[in-house]
Order: C-alpha cells, then sequence, then structure tokens
C-alpha cells in the first residue's frame, strides 16, 4: 500500500523534491557571502568603535530580491502544499471514480487512509520543514540584525513552525476534499480557510499563549509622541508612546498611563501637558507629531514635578500594574498627574543576546 | 448450490430516496448471472452493497456467505469492474498492475501478465491515453488477477462500441471457463448478457421480477397467438405476463409449468430479450400472481428504459 501511495504520489513528490533542491543549492551559493558581507561590516564597525554606518545594518540589502523571495516561499509553500498535495487527494479519487477501483482491492478503507495521509503529510510536514530550516540558516546573520525573532512576521517563518503550518494546510485540504468531494473547490476552500487560520493564528490567538511581561517606566522626551485630532490646542490630544527596544521581544503594545494604570483623557493630558502641540500648524485632520520633534518639546513640559524613579526591566516581568506612584485623583486644581509608559511585550526564554550592538561596543 | 450472494429485504436509502428497497434476491453459485433492470432499477446500488462500498439501510446481505465489509480477507474473495471501469489515468498499464500485485495477498501476476499481453496493450501506456474497451479490459484483468471467487461487473459494456462489447465478454467468457468464478453482470441490455449468462435476475424498481436459469425460463416463456380469449379462461399453471388483445385475436405472453394443450393457440418461443421486456414492462406489479383481469385493452407497457 505504501508502494501504491508513493507511485500515485510521485510526480508532485518529484515537484517538491526539484523545488528544494533548487532553493538548496540557491542558498548554499549565497549563504557564505552573506555572513562574509555581516563579518566584514561588523569588523569595520568594530575599528570604528561603534560609528560607522555599517553598526546600523551589517548586512544592508544584501540579496535583498532573494530575502523577499524567500520570505514569499516560506509563507506561501504550506498553502501550496493544502492546495495542490492535500485537496485532491480524496477528492480526486471520488472525482473520477477510482475510489471504487481502490476500496475494492484487498486492502481495509482505513489503511488505505491512513498510509495514504500518512505518507503525503509527512512529506508535507518535512517539505515545509526542510525549506523553512535552510531559509533560516541562510537568514540568521539578518535575523542577528533585525533582533525580532519573536514577531509576528518572522516566527511564523523560521525553525519548525512552517512545517506545522504545512501539516495544518494538508489535513484541511484532505478534510475539504472529503467534504466537497470535487478538487475544485476543495483547492479554494484550502486557501481561503489556510489564509484566514494563518492570519488570525499569528494576530489573535499567538498574543493569548502566554502572558506578556510589562514594564512601567517614567516618560522621557525621547520616547513619547503626541497625536491631535483637529486645529490647535483646544482639539482632543492623545499621546503616543514609542516601542522600547527589546531584542527579539515582540512588543505588543506600548501606552502612556497615569498612576492608576488607565490611559489619561485628552483633558488630562492637556492639563498635565499645557504646551503639547502648541507652534504646530493647525492640521486638516489628523496630525501625528512624533519624538522628537514635537514630543521633546511637549513632553518636557510633561515632566514637572514627577519623580524619577525608573524600574528596569528582566522577563519575564510580572504584568502587574503595582508601582510606587503616588495615586492621585484628577482634580483640576493645578497638579498634574504623573504620567508613565507602559510596554507589555512577549519574549522567549532563550535569546541570543543581542549581537551587533553587544559586539560593536563590547 | 449454496448461493453466493443473498439479499433479505435489502434497502438503501440516500437521504429520503430509497436507491433500492425490501429487496429478496438469491444468487447461485457457479453461474454467470445477467443482472438487467432500466436505469434507476437499483442495480448499481445493489452491486455496490454487494462489495461493500455501501453499507445497507435496511435489511441484510450477503457474500459468499459473509456480509459484505472492508475487511481484507472478504475483499480478496470478490472482484469487482465498477461502472464506466474507473482507472488511475496517469498511471500506466504497468503501473496499475504494480498497483494490484500491492494491494492483493492473493494476486497472480501471470495471469494478469498474459492477460494483458493477449490484449496487445502496451504496459508503458497511461491508462488515460487507452481506449474504452482497452481501459474495460484493464480493469477486468484488475479484478480476475486478484483471484476472486465471485466477481461483479457493473454495466462494464454499457459505454463500448459493439466490437469492444464482444471482445470484452469474450475475455470474461475465458476467465469463467479458466477460473470457475461465479459472475454477476449489470446492464440495461440483455443483448448485451444473451451470449453469456446461463442465469437472469430482472430487478425493476427494487424488485426481482423473475430470476432463474436462462434455458428454464426459455423453455418455460412462450407467446400463445391465437382467437380472442378471456385470460381469465387459463389454465391455473399459465401466468400471464404481457397480453395485448384486438377484436378477433388475443396474443399473450405466458409463463406456464406444463405443457400447452389448447390447440387454439399457435405457440412460439421467445428470446431472451423479449422475455424481459415483458417482465420489465410488468414493473410495479406483482408478476407471479397477476393473471385474470387486466385492463379491457390492456396492451402492456414496453418499459424499454435506456
Amino acid at each position: 500500500m505504501i508502494a501504491v501511495s508513493w507511485r500515485q504520489f510521485r510526480p508532485q513528490a518529484i515537484v517538491g523534491l526539484t523545488g528544494l533542491v533548487v532553493v538548496a543549492v540557491v542558498l548554499a551559493l549565497t549563504g557564505p557571502n552573506l555572513v562574509h558581507v555581516y563579518d566584514v561590516n561588523l569588523a569595520a564597525c568594530r575599528a570604528s568603535g561603534g560609528q560607522s554606518p555599517a553598526c546600523n545594518n551589517p548586512v544592508g540589502n544584501t540579496f535583498h530580491a532573494l530575502q523577499v523571495t524567500l520570505i514569499a516561499l516560506v509563507l506561501v509553500v504550506p498553502a501550496l502544499i493544502g492546495m495542490f498535495w492535500g485537496a485532491p487527494l480524496i477528492a480526486h479519487e471520488l472525482e473520477t471514480g477510482t475510489f471504487r477501483l481502490a476500496w475494492t482491492q484487498s486492502v481495509s478503507r482505513r489503511r488505505w487512509l491512513f498510509v495514504k495521509t500518512g505518507l503525503v503529510g509527512l512529506a508535507s510536514a518535512l517539505t515545509a520543514g526542510l525549506l523553512s530550516l535552510m531559509s533560516t540558516w541562510w537568514f540568521s546573520p539578518i535575523d542577528k540584525v533585525s533582533q525580532s525573532r519573536f514577531g509576528p512576521a518572522n516566527f511564523g517563518l523560521h525553525g519548525f513552525v512552517p512545517a506545522g503550518y504545512a501539516a495544518f494546510a494538508f489535513a484541511l485540504g484532505v478534510t475539504a476534499g472529503l467534504v466537497f468531494r470535487r478538487t475544485l473547490p476543495a483547492m479554494a476552500v484550502t486557501l481561503v480557510g489556510f489564509v484566514a487560520t494563518r492570519l488570525a493564528v499569528t494576530y489573535w490567538l499567538r498574543p493569548h499563549y502566554m502572558s506578556p511581561a510589562t514594564l512601567n517606566a517614567p516618560l522621557s522626551g525621547a520616547d513619547v509622541g503626541f497625536q491631535i485630532a483637529g486645529p490647535g490646542t483646544v482639539s482632543p490630544v492623545s499621546m503616543v508612546a514609542n516601542a522600547p527596544d527589546l531584542p527579539n521581544a515582540w512588543v505588543s503594545s506600548a501606552a502612556v498611563v497615569d498612576s492608576a494604570g488607565r490611559a489619561p483623557s485628552s483633558s488630562a493630558v492637556q492639563h498635565a501637558c499645557p504646551n503639547l502641540g502648541a507652534g504646530v500648524a493647525p492640521p486638516l485632520r489628523v496630525r501625528e507629531g512624533s519624538a522628537p520633534s514635537g514630543g521633546t518639546r511637549s513632553a518636557s513640559g510633561c515632566r514637572r514635578g514627577h519623580s524619577s524613579s525608573s524600574t528596569t526591566a528582566s522577563p519575564p516581568w510580572p504584568p502587574s500594574t503595582t508601582s510606587s506612584w503616588p495615586t492621585s485623583r484628577p482634580t483640576g486644581s493645578g497638579r498634574s498627574r504623573p504620567l508613565r509608559r507602559r510596554s507589555s511585550w512577549f519574549s522567549p526564554s532563550r535569546l541570543p543576546v543581542p549581537a551587533c550592538g553587544s559586539s560593536a561596543t563590547g | 448450490m449454496s448461493a453466493v450472494l443473498s439479499a433479505r429485504g435489502l434497502g438503501k436509502r440516500y437521504g429520503r430516496r430509497w436507491a433500492l428497497s425490501d429487496c429478496d434476491l438469491e444468487v447461485p453459485a457457479g453461474h454467470v448471472v445477467g443482472l438487467v433492470g432500466p436505469n434507476g432499477a437499483g442495480k448499481t446500488t445493489l452491486l455496490h452493497l454487494g462489495v461493500g462500498l455501501l453499507a445497507p439501510s435496511a435489511g441484510s446481505i450477503e457474500v459468499l456467505g459473509r456480509a459484505p465489509s472492508d475487511d481484507p480477507a472478504q475483499l480478496a474473495r470478490v472482484g469487482f469492474v465498477a461502472q464506466d471501469t474507473p482507472t488511475y489515468a496517469r498511471l500506466s498499464v504497468e503501473d496499475h498492475l504494480a498497483l494490484g500485485a500491492h494491494m492483493n495477498p492473493g494476486w497472480d501476476a501471470d495471469v494478469a501478465r498474459r492477460r494483458i499481453d493477449d490484449l496487445d496493450l502496451d504496459p508503458t501506456q497511461r491508462a488515460g491515453t487507452l481506449s474504452g474497451g482497452q481501459r474495460a479490459q484493464l480493469a477486468l484483468t484488475l479484478a480476475v488477477a486478484k483471484r476472486p471467487e465471485f466477481l461483479l461487473l457493473d454495466e462494464p459494456v454499457a459505454s463500448l462500441d459493439p466490437l469492444a462489447r464482444r471482445e470484452f465478454l469474450q475475455g470474461l467468457m475465458e476467465v469463467v471457463a479458466d477460473h470457475e468464478v461465479s459472475v454477476v453482470l449489470s446492464s440495461h441490455l440483455v443483448a448485451d448478457l444473451e451470449r453469456v449468462c446461463d442465469y437472469l435476475v430482472v430487478l425493476v424498481s427494487s424488485r426481482v421480477q423473475v430470476a432463474g436459469e436462462v434455458d428454464e425460463l426459455l423453455a418455460s416463456h412462450h407467446r400463445l397467438t391465437g382467437p380472442r380469449h378471456d385470460v381469465a379462461s387459463l389454465p391455473r399453471d399459465q401466468y400471464v405476463i404481457e397480453e395485448s388483445h384486438t377484436d378477433r385475436q388475443s396474443t399473450l405472453l405466458v409463463r406456464h409449468e406444463n405443457p400447452i394443450l389448447d390447440p387454439s393457440w399457435t405457440v412460439e418461443d421467445l428470446d431472451l430479450e423479449d422475455l424481459v421486456l415483458a417482465y420489465m414492462g410488468q414493473a410495479g406489479g406483482s408478476t407471479r400472481k397477476r393473471r385474470g383481469d387486466t385492463p379491457r385493452n390492456g396492451v402492456a407497457k414496453l418499459g424499454v428504459a435506456r
């Protein structure tokens, strides 16, 4: 039965294997080059004492087209596997009537289904997994620079995660084929279902897998901006916090909060920071000012009367809102409320220390 | 003689529609059985129930003494050629033989090879490029080389041209002669089966209208032509299957147990096709008991469904 399943799967397997070999050759030829560029630029950065522009991005735009292609490939291959390996697996047999041939040989249907789905399912996970591992290896210098291993974009494209997505897409395809009994609708449903699931997992489910670490820190002018909807200082004003620079962490939120842990209301912001937005030309709709241009000036106005104690964060940070700030009700009596920046993020426990920054300075 | 297939009150329902209902049938071993009936009579459903592709909604069916299932041991004993003789279009003839060998422990490679040689099939040719007749032969080869005790074929020749039809049936006869296998062969055309069957089952609207050995059926059915008769006046052993009357003359198709003695009748032999068409025309009625009163101008409808 394994031989039979293999014979039926052979044309698709050849396509998959050919693709993997082509990718392997291209990556093997270009990968060492990428590492070389990284090493050379890093050496230049060290030599300049961290002042060289090479310190910002030691890989630069090396093989940019290939980077984009590779990302697209790792992203798309699980969906293709679901559509072209999963969906037709049973649907094609039902559609062409060959199930009547297959199910009347001396093999039980359970075994037939088990071997068929097992073999092709395994091939699906292996293909996507190998592609992803090759890609992860090739991307390693770039990942050292970008330091966003845990973020929504990179996480699903590295390591064995794509193998899991491919296994899911395959199962989805087989199921759709069984339900619709026709190949083409099954392929369409697989594509739509996979894309929807992929997005839902990345943006809705993953943030809930673990509690984020939270850090409260005093405001500084460099990490806040403001947003004004409408002209002048009488219109609603909200404060915007910049994401903190945490290597390989996925920052889920960064916000300005008051001592009670709530986002300050527009009036509270204006009360605390009377100068916020001053000097900004009346916008048409929404005007965004970002640190440091508007933020420095405005935020400096907000820091008045705040204590300057700060908290250091090391994951996992307890996601609590306890703080040492004196809580005070807004009274409107001229006292400004203390405002802080609160950031939440996810971070894997075992990640390499920031490579470029530490190497450059150390 | 034991039955290779026996059904008791067998029924299969799709949603609210019964494709087969209340079917009682005994198929004795050692015959080539023609299962004849118009389209929609439930032939395919019956055969699928027989090979375990379907499970009964009501009643029971036994094939070779066991309820059909997807147990490998039971599957190995039954060969099946499905309607339109499905094969894997992208696999070659040789691949199909390998498939048969891998999926059947009792696979007879010599038989398979010999048949492919005799048929002059190119082993490297893809099944998708074979002609309808060649594809049917390939499907038959697969079913035969697993060396079943019982072979079921669902309208194997329906889509073939006359020449391919004859060749296929010839091949089937060789198989029967070589391997002593019981066969059930379905068709909506009697002409297809006349040459090969020695046992006939007529199935109309799930009901077995008549079943029996072909020789006996032909010996016990005749067409009577004579002066106008009232059918009620016939002897008790004569059952009217079909009747037509003019003012002066009656033509009856009767089943009888004893020789026909009434000298006013001209007795004619029937061929199998007339017989089957007469029974098909009876669809819906209970044939065996039906005698006596029939409508005045009761020209039986000939339900030749195609």
